[in-house]
């Protein structure tokens, strides 16, 4: 096994096309999953920190449950979904790029979610007499309260995207792993270890980790900025 | 003020996920989806196929490479046009339950038993495979199996059976995963393993492995092509999905499958016209 | 300085009507009937406990009465040309002009002309310095200050305070009653709380007295304070004379 710092290294300085496909690829995929999951995310749980109504508290207690669903599982249901000869399977959509977006929002859609409740629910607390006093009714609340926890929310976002962009189990489940179509760092990784290219897989891994590394820091130092500027 | 910017913020953003997702789904071109198994992926035989395929054609042929079970049931499903797998048995049952058109051979390889250096079973001088099995199994060393219904898997327990052993106890191990990764791991315990010869060609992660014994008939290897039955699934693209079938077993296709080599070893040796046995 | 338009139909007099509240099988308001008259200063008495916030809360329509009325003179149930200004002021996460524009935007008004009004608002109090400060980093003094000018800019025709400097050293104190002052002079009926004797007599044109949740008293603050009709309002002004 060569060394896979040089591996890694030497692959990203090769700029080598099929590599910036897989990467663009991840991106892609991830960050559309993480959006939707956001617009869906976090109107429901700042609604669901809010609206009182029977069966809250069980839907509270799933969305919490389901930031432990297994990326497989996940895979497994929308692969069933989307199959042919599933209930959507007219869309036409396995094995594709959509698909695993699909796979994906299922994963991430639980913690933006969770945490859009408890931070919505923390500031509803302070903020609900003063907001009514304003002219603001619970549903004008939504978006204040929002925008207004929107440091906190940032945190859960970015574990969303961590959880996504690390995952294969889902992605290659309904993705199908095809070179070239629906193949990402975390597919690519699993094929390099089952054809013994343990080096390949391990710089795939490097260049997935400083990606998620970079990503990171700068979420960080935005977040470390808006709690200097905009709190 | 802030707020419907936040809605404004919004309404942009669900614009351009929908615009992202669209694009994302936006096809390119013409192209098949074949079901096909680790094997012939792993091995990069269609990175040196599939290009000639589509210059000559324009059609784009997508690879979800599958163990030979899942590869069926993907085909069932609908959810491949075409699929191109080794368990000749298997194949056949999938013809005559309606789900495939009719299957054609396309090329063999043949499976190696794969063990450690120092070969405990003492395979050198056994006449047979299934003779193999049983030496294995009474040496007390250990036997590392694919145990996910692929073609190797199929073709492993076949070998079992011939040699009237039933593979249970601390010495077998059902890895439940692909080729890949039950080498891994018996180049790890150290164990044998039964592997298709193109795999391990192209398999770099050996450490103790080689091969113990080859050369058997009953090692024998054959891949089939099938094209899922458009009466059945509608959508299947049934003249691509065909043109890729005759195109594989043509003799363009036939001699680019034997063009195939890893370290001047030829992998794959094309049988499509012959007479199967 | 801008006065309120004159308000069409006028929304005062408030009045309660028996009101009473309970909570918790408690009764914490009984039976109390007021008149609060435009143009006014009424300022709220009593020890803590009485209730003053209460009623505070439940004029401003926070709190319905769980007994009696409410009645506004325009009859609506909670008239918008309100505003209050809590203890401790929830000022949102933005910035100075930010906070003063969030409820202008949720009145409807267009975006130049709530560019204005903020504008106008911060120009009025003085605040304009400050403008593109974030509102929560401030110093509790500036923040009540920014609390009250959002209070202003929404056009009230009554204003309710509840202890507005409760919290504050005697030079911001100085500036909020100031504030309060001019505001009073524009013709806003103000009506606060205070536990603060001396703003009391400061403030008031008008005294209202609780006591253990009953209004006991409802005169113009130069009599009450020259000599309390009650035993409770007295021995309370005398624990004036002790601090």
């Amino acid at each position: 096994m060569e060394d896979p710092f040089a591996t890694a290294f030497a692959l990203m300085a090769s700029g080598d096309p099929e590599l910036r496909q897989i990467i663009g690829l991840s991106l892609r995929v991830t960050l559309t999953a993480v959006a939707i999951a956001c617009m869906i995310g976090l109107p429901l749980g700042a609604a669901l920190a809010l609206a009182r109504f029977p069966g809250r508290g069980a839907l509270v207690v799933l969305f919490n449950a389901l930031m432990g669903l297994p990326p497989v599982v996940a895979g497994l249901m929308v692969y069933l979904l989307l199959s042919r000869s599933g209930p959507m399977g007219g869309l036409g959509l396995l094995f594709t790029p959509t698909a695993m977006v699909v796979a994906q929002t299922l994963l991430i859609l639980p913690i933006v979610v969770s945490l859009t409740r408890s931070v919505t629910e923390d500031l509803w607390l302070e903020y609900h007499e003063q907001l009514r006093s304003l002219g603001a009714g619970r549903l004008r609340a939504v978006p204040t309260l929002l925008w207004d926890g929107r440091v906190s929310l940032l945190t859960g976002v970015l574990a969303g995207f961590g959880r996504a962009s690390a995952e294969v189990g889902a992605v290659l489940i309904v993705g199908g792993n095809i070179a070239g179509h629906t193949r990402t760092m975390t597919t690519a990784i699993t094929l390099e270890t089952a054809r013994g290219q343990l080096g390949l897989a391990v710089a795939l891994g490097i260049i997935l980790m400083a990606m998620t590394l970079t990503l990171n820091a700068v979420a960080w130092g935005v977040g470390q900025w808006a709690k200097e500027r905009l709190e | 003020m802030i707020p419907y910017n936040t809605r404004r913020s919004v309404l942009l953003g669900l614009a351009s996920s929908l615009a992202l997702l669209t694009a994302l789904s936006a096809a390119a071109q013409e192209f098949i989806t074949v079901a096909s198994t680790t094997s012939t992926e792993n091995s990069g035989l269609f990175g040196h196929i599939l290009p000639l395929f589509q210059d000559e054609t324009g059609i784009e042929v997508r690879v979800v490479s599958q163990g030979t079970g899942q590869a069926l049931e993907t085909g069932r499903r609908g959810d491949a046009d075409v699929v191109f797998v080794h368990a000749r048995a298997q194949e056949e049952a999938f013809v005559a339950d309606g789900y495939g058109v009719e299957r054609f051979d396309v090329m063999y390889n043949d499976f190696v038993i794969v063990g450690p250096g120092d070969d405990p079973a003492g395979l050198d001088d056994v006449a047979d495979a299934a003779t193999a099995m049983a030496a294995i199994a009474g040496s007390g060393a250990s036997f590392a199996s694919r145990g996910d219904d692929s073609g190797t898997h199929t073709a492993e327990l076949a070998l079992w059976e011939a040699a009237g052993i039933e593979p249970m106890g601390a010495w077998y191990l059902s890895t439940g995963s692909g080729m890949g990764a039950t080498l891994n791991a018996a180049a790890q315990i150290p164990a044998y393993a039964l592997t298709d010869r193109g795999t391990w060609l192209s398999f770099e992660n050996r450490g103790p492995l080689q091969i113990v014994f080859e050369g058997d008939d009953a090692l024998f290897n054959p891949y089939g092509i099938v094209l899922v039955n458009p009466e059945r699934h509608p959508t299947v693209k049934a003249e691509q999905g065909q043109a890729f079938i005759d195109w594989m077993v043509s003799d363009t296709g036939q001699d680019a499958i034997a063009s195939f080599t890893i370290g001047g070893e030829q992998l794959f040796f094309p049988t499509a016209g012959r007479p199967s046995e | 300085m801008t006065v309120p338009p004159s308000p069409t139909p006028a929304i005062l007099p408030l009045t309660l009507d028996a009101a009473s509240y309970a909570a918790g099988g408690q009764v914490l308001l009984s039976d109390v009937s007021v008149t609060i008259t435009s143009g006014r200063r009424l300022v709220i008495m009593g020890a803590n406990g009485a209730g003053k916030t209460l009623l505070l809360r439940l004029c401003h329509g926070l709190i319905d009465p769980t007994a009696g009325r409410r009645i506004w003179a325009d009859g609506s149930a909670r008239t918008a040309a309100q505003a209050m200004v809590f203890q401790r002021p929830v000022l949102l996460r933005r910035t100075v002009a930010a906070n003063i524009a969030y409820p202008l935007a949720l009145q409807g008004m267009a975006a130049d002309q709530r560019r204005d009004m903020v504008a106008r608002t911060l120009h009025r109090f003085g605040l304009t310095p400050l403008a593109d400060r974030r509102a929560r980093r401030l110093s509790g003094g500036e923040q009540q200050r920014v609390a009250l000018a959002r209070a202003w800019a929404m056009t009230p025709h009554v204003l309710f305070l509840d202890e507005p400097t409760s919290a504050l050293d005697p030079s911001a104190t100085r500036i909020i009653e100031d504030m309060i002052a001019s505001i009073a002079a524009e013709g806003i009926t103000i009506v606060m709380t205070t536990h603060d004797l001396g703003q009391a007599r400061r403030l008031a044109e008008d005294v209202a007295f609780l006591h253990r949740g009953r209004l006991i008293e409802h005169r113009p603050a130069a009599p009450f304070f020259a000599g309390p009709h009650t035993p409770e309002a007295r021995a309370h002004l005398a624990g004036d004379l002790i601090w």
